[in-house]
């Protein structure tokens, strides 16, 4: 009996590895020349920006129903990761809040990246002020001000202007950001930069002078200092604010407009911005003009490659994108997504009629 | 031991060693994974990375002070707060009650070690902060007020509450320890004292005084615990690399810094840098369990050897 366990193992050893071989073989690779041929399935990959990860998961289950042979896994994994896996090609595409740098591009090894905007976000300045009734009403210097520590009191002067008749409290402001690195604050400190020469924080991490603020990770982080600590101010992407109810600051935009981000001030800073979009898309759209538009919007990106290895993966990938940035947009608004507005559509369908595999064009 | 030969044994053996090596194996293997990445920094920086204080990721600046200051102070502030109180239990859990008391007693602290990080930062924020900044604070203010670390702004985030937190979570384990390093003091020892004629006071101080180097080691394997706490604390010590002197202020640990940055470090200097920070607190925390489990076996040896 001792001596026969070992046999008992490998036995027990070879029978597992055996039916995972004849698992392996069943599973389909996506052989067929087309990804909605009948009988074989596609299973696409994707991971990055966190931001639009309930839109892509309702895009997926949508379209999976239509389409049911076409299958699609987004992971939500940062957009530095979406990023790191396009580059690498360990995802077959990838996702971010921001568009890669020039450099980003030239190391990703599948050669040109494309660029497709799939709905449009924003960022939104939330608060907690005992007594107020409409909301908070800042201009561009003075969140500017308040961030860089020199407004340090509720009822400064600056803030007094900006708001005329409403009863501010003495107290001391204490600034709520995001301590982990976050496609939201890149968006964030670009709009800075941009408004105020004072504002010289870059990229994805905010750093604070000392003594102005306290850091918190993630969107709800920073809901729940806010909520939970008197007296402070914080931001949020605009989807969280919505959903949450949080009270948001009506921001004055280039035009000298105050405005609430909603979906149409933010759809609406996008359509503003068309003129200075680039041809790839890559677009900056904080600041906008136009009397409407809500100056922190931004666009959220899906990454995929222009020449395709695998053709009937990106026969599916073009397909799905095709019906996101169509058919797809009527989900965004129950989600406090904005709509990409109908010429940036029309520039998409142009960019994804490049992708190609093996010289032939996916999308003729 | 004997050992026997037939082939079932072997292999039983190779088994039970492989599954031994194991450990050993990914134990060196991350310390070699660690360094390796970390080499960037390493390079780039040198011994500034530990002395510089000014961490400003977009400019490129890696400096690790405040995270290893946040670390250690946020840990002494628990060490200060758990530390007489765990003794308290475990001398009267030892020492003074019965075991109808100290069943109770022990279950309950016992209890407080099973309750997940997170749910201690949601108390943290929803109930610790806000007792902070309403009622301990503004006392402390009021009457310590003069002294520098009590100064500064009230927000209920800061060094002090994350170090409340961390007090609580680490004093189950040096309850625990303290407990058994007392239990294993021979009760001969204290038969002995109270035999001479000591009241009960001075006896527990001879018991003190025989475990005292196992005492010593279940601290610092509470301070162990405590360096490298992540979630309870990142929620609760307010997220800002700075150095202050003030308790109210808030600081940063490098355990918060790594969990909140790591998804996001796209410049591949940024990652190498979190990389060395996690070194440096792997190592911290190697030699701190490594310092207290010599001290702990240590006492559990010699009330053997007595008892023997």
């Amino acid at each position: 009996m001792r001596a026969s366990n070992p046999f008992f193992l490998y036995a027990f050893i070879s029978v597992v590895t055996l039916f995972m071989l004849a698992g392996c073989s069943r599973e389909p690779m996506g052989s067929g020349n087309s990804g909605t041929a009948p009988g074989g399935a596609v299973r696409l990959q994707g991971s990055g920006a966190s931001f639009p990860k309930p839109i892509y998961e309702k895009w997926v289950s949508e379209y999976g129903k239509i389409y049911p042979n076409a299958r699609v896994d987004y992971q939500s994994t940062g957009s530095s990761a979406g990023i790191k896996a396009l580059q690498q090609q360990t995802a077959d595409f990838g996702a971010s809040d921001a568009p890669m740098t020039d450099e980003e591009m030239k190391a990703a090894q599948g050669g040109e990246v494309l660029h497709i905007p799939t709905v449009l976000g924003a960022v939104v300045l939330t608060y907690n002020l005992e007594g107020l009734t409409a909301p908070l009403r800042l201009s561009p210097q003075t969140v500017v001000d308040i961030f860089l520590g020199r407004i340090k009191k509720w009822n400064d002067p600056k803030i007094a202007a900006d708001n005329p008749g409403v009863n501010l409290p003495a107290t001391d402001i204490t600034v709520v950001y995001r301590s982990d690195g976050s496609g939201t604050t890149s968006v964030f400190n670009d709009y800075l930069a941009k408004v105020s020469p004072d504002w010289t924080v870059k990229g994805q991490n905010m750093t604070l002078p000392q003594g102005v603020g306290i850091g918190a990770q993630r969107n709800d982080g920073v809901m729940g200092q806010v909520r939970q600590t008197p007296n402070t101010i914080g931001y949020v992407e605009l989807t969280f604010a919505k959903a949450n109810d949080l009270p948001v600051v009506a921001l004055k935009n280039a035009a000298g407009n105050f405005v609430e981000a909603s979906i149409e001030s933010v759809t609406a800073a996008a359509a503003e911005a068309l003129a200075t979009t680039q041809e790839d898309l890559r677009a900056d759209i904080t600041n906008a003009g136009g009397a409407n538009a809500y100056p922190i919007s931004s666009y959220t990106y899906v990454l995929a490659y222009k020449d395709q290895k695998d053709g009937s993966k990106g026969k599916v990938l073009a397909d799905f994108l095709w019906w996101a940035t169509h058919d797809g947009q009527k989900f965004a608004k129950d989600l406090h997504y904005a709509p990409l507005p109908p010429e940036i559509v029309a520039r998409v369908e142009s960019r994804l009629k490049l992708m190609s595999s093996g010289g032939t064009p996916l999308r003729p | 031991m004997k050992q026997t030969n037939t082939t079932g044994d072997r292999i039983f053996r190779s088994i039970l060693f492989i599954a031994a090596a194991l450990i050993i194996i990914v134990v060196i293997s991350m310390i070699a994974m660690m360094a390796s990445n970390s080499l960037p920094t390493i390079r780039a920086f040198g011994l500034d990375f530990i002395i510089s204080s000014e961490w400003n990721p977009s400019d490129g600046a890696f400096g690790a002070l405040p995270f290893i200051y946040g670390t250690i102070v946020s840990s002494v502030i628990a060490l200060v707060i758990s530390v007489p109180v765990s003794l308290g239990i475990a001398i009267f859990l030892t020492e003074q009650a019965g075991p109808r008391v100290a069943r109770p007693i022990a279950f309950l602290v016992e209890l407080l070690a099973a309750i997940p990080s997170v749910v201690y930062g949601l108390w943290g924020i929803f109930v610790l902060a806000p007792f902070i900044r309403e009622h301990l604070g503004v006392w402390l203010q009021e009457y310590l007020g003069f002294i520098s670390l009590f100064q500064g702004r009230l927000t209920g985030i800061g060094m002090l509450t994350g170090g409340i937190i961390l007090a609580i979570m680490i004093t189950p384990i040096i309850t625990a320890v303290v407990r058994d390093v007392l239990e294993a003091v021979p009760t001969t020892q204290r038969e002995a004292a109270l035999a001479l004629g000591s009241t009960k006071w001075e006896t527990t101080q001879v018991v003190l005084m025989n475990a005292a180097s196992g005492i010593a080691g279940a601290v610092v394997l509470g301070l162990g615990r405590a360096l490298g706490e992540t979630m309870a604390v990142t929620m609760v010590i307010g997220n800002v690399p700075q150095i202050t002197t003030k308790l109210f202020e808030p600081g940063y640990t490098i355990a918060s810094v790594l969990a909140a940055n790591f998804a996001e470090a796209r410049d591949p200097l940024y990652f190498s840098a979190l990389i060395e920070i996690g070194l440096l607190l792997f190592l911290v925390t190697f030699v701190v369990n490594g310092v207290a489990k010599l001290m702990v076996t240590g006492i559990a040896g010699r009330g053997g050897a007595v008892a023997g």
